[in-house]
């Protein structure tokens, strides 16, 4: 692995640019991945926020998905947010019918169960292996972690509040995600942690 | 924020600065939420949750849909999320009186039809329809110059609500008045429902190449550019700072084809409404894949070719110069 890795941006729906800004101020170098064979030429992966049910719609018809099941499945790293994390989910509740994902992490995620965009909310979240302050975690109808087996590590959770103690953060091997966006806070400790994972470091 | 206080310019805009400087001030305290000193529980319709949401639906089209099954078929073909009226813009023109927020039943009726976000119409200045769309759980709001305005001189206090709004601009003041007044997400105002994409052409244009002209100026003609702008100095500054707005700019108005909507993107658009053009045409659900697939690969005429094709017959559309004075709907809005 070089000093710089290449890290694509799964570039379907939504918002690259903001995880691409952050990749790109840690010395990573990102790119937006559109076509199958992009992929062979990444170190490692982010699937953004977005919509869900649209992104793997979109993967599907335009014949990603397959790709990027084998990509990961051989060991790609990748992190996802929000819609991403639903992207990463072997199992997902509350989706569309038949929606797909690329799976990965063995979790079941439940899509929009804090609820439609009035709801959508902010809250300090603390996230494991991450030193410092809590995180500005920001939620939008975002997803819960549902469950995890038994080799999946829980990261964070929702603090208090109704909702406390839901699952927000999880990591499996070499496959990160989050219920939140980081990349629209400007605080990049978790994306860091990826690219240090993606370099073999973490 | 101070500043603005310091240089009260003259006359008429002297209440629009204030009431800017008010929302810069729920700006920074908006946006400063969660900290390890002060850890509250959470914060609902904070300043990033409602930027947030609007960065989410980049990339992806938003589709103009009547009924819950043209919100299945939207949905169907890849939108990113739906605008519920009660007629599409070309049925506006051609009915004529006032156009007002939809029935809260059909708004329910797609709500429950579809699992993307909801958008829905209120009237430029109706701050009550705002509150129901709001009460009945609507994603994003839409105060827009396609229904008839509600208030003559001024836009909504965008800041006053949990959900996000998205609001016209033909022009760079325009845009950053409303960011100033809470706006989430900034469109052009291209001529709805006319199927011409001539009008929003101009905003994108305008809006890119004010923005540009911005990035040139030095401190002390920043001020003068938020006095010319007749815009926040705050918004102004941060937006010379950035070379971009600090929303989204999406287009809307008058996209009617894939190439339209490809148009938009590299004019500089971060995706696209479409209104008439899909439902008022031969094949909407061919179309709206199209377009879908268009906006995407907007950099890549070979797709753009391949998704033109055989697409039936596209939306009959208006030339301007036939259109009277009072049926434009881009001068609305202040």
């Amino acid at each position: 692995m070089s000093a710089t890795p290449t890290i694509g941006v799964l570039a379907l729906q939504g918002d690259v640019a903001e995880h691409q800004r952050v990749l790109d101020g840690l010395g990573a170098r990102s790119v937006p991945v559109l076509r199958a064979e992009q992929l062979d030429r990444v170190d490692g992966l982010v699937v953004p926020g977005g919509e869900s049910t649209t992104m793997s719609k979109l993967a599907v018809r335009y014949d990603l998905m397959e790709p990027l099941r084998k990509h990961v499945r051989s060991g790609l790293p990748a992190y996802g947010t929000c819609a991403g994390m639903i992207m990463l989910a072997d199992r997902i509740l509350d989706g569309t019918a038949g929606q797909e994902t690329i799976g990965g992490i063995d979790m079941t995620v439940r899509r929009n169960a804090f609820g439609r965009q009035t709801e959508s909310f902010e809250a300090a979240v603390r996230i494991d292996g991450v030193a410092g302050d809590p995180f500005d975690a920001v939620f939008i109808r975002a997803p819960w972690v549902e469950s995890v087996g038994p080799g999946v590590a829980v990261l964070g959770q929702v603090p208090r509040g109704e909702r406390a103690g839901r699952i927000v953060a999880v990591r499996q091997g070499s496959l990160l995600a989050t219920s939140f966006h980081p990349e629209l806070t400007g605080d990049a400790r978790i994306h860091r942690l990826f690219v240090d994972m993606v370099k073999g470091h973490a | 924020m101070e500043r603005a206080q310091e240089r009260p310019p003259a006359g008429a805009m002297t209440r629009s600065i204030l009431r800017a400087s008010v929302s810069v001030q729920n700006l920074e305290s908006a946006t400063v939420a969660n900290t390890a000193e002060n850890p509250t529980e959470s914060t609902v319709g904070t300043t990033r949750v409602k930027r947030g949401m609007a960065e989410q639906l980049k990339n992806g089209v938003i589709m103009d849909v009547v009924t819950p099954e043209q919100a299945k078929i939207a949905e169907d073909a890849g939108a990113v999320a739906v605008m519920a009226l009660e007629r599409v813009p070309a049925d506006i023109r051609r009915d004529g009186g006032v156009a007002r927020m939809s029935d809260p039943d059909m708004i329910d009726g797609i709500i429950e039809a579809v699992s993307i976000p909801v958008m829905a119409k209120v009237r430029i200045g109706h701050f009550v329809e705002a509150q129901v769309l709001q009460a009945l759980g609507v994603d994003f709001i839409d105060e827009s110059e396609v229904l008839t305005p509600a208030d003559e001189a001024y836009h909504i206090d965008k800041w006053a609500f949990t959900v996000p709004f998205v609001c016209g601009a033909t022009n760079l003041g325009e845009a950053l008045r409303r960011i100033g007044e809470g706006a989430a997400m900034i469109r052009s105002k291209g001529e709805a429902g006319t199927g011409n994409v001539v009008e929003a052409t101009r905003h994108m244009r305008q809006i890119r190449g004010e923005i540009r002209r911005l990035g040139t100026l030095d401190e002390a003609e920043l001020f003068g550019a938020a006095k010319e702008l007749r815009a926040p100095y705050d918004v102004v500054k941060e937006v010379a700072r950035l070379g971009k707005l600090p929303v989204p700019l999406f287009s809307a108005g008058g996209v009617a084809t894939p190439a339209d909507a490809a148009l938009m993107r590299q004019l500089g658009a971060e995706s696209v409404f479409v209104g008439s053009g899909i439902f008022k045409s031969g094949d909407p659900a061919k179309r709206a894949d199209a377009i879908v697939q268009a906006t995407l690969h907007y950099n890549d005429p070979e797709v753009i070719a391949k998704v033109s094709r055989g697409l039936g017959e596209a939306m009959v559309g208006i030339n301007l110069d036939e259109l009277d004075e009072s049926q434009r709907y881009a001068g609305r809005g202040w």
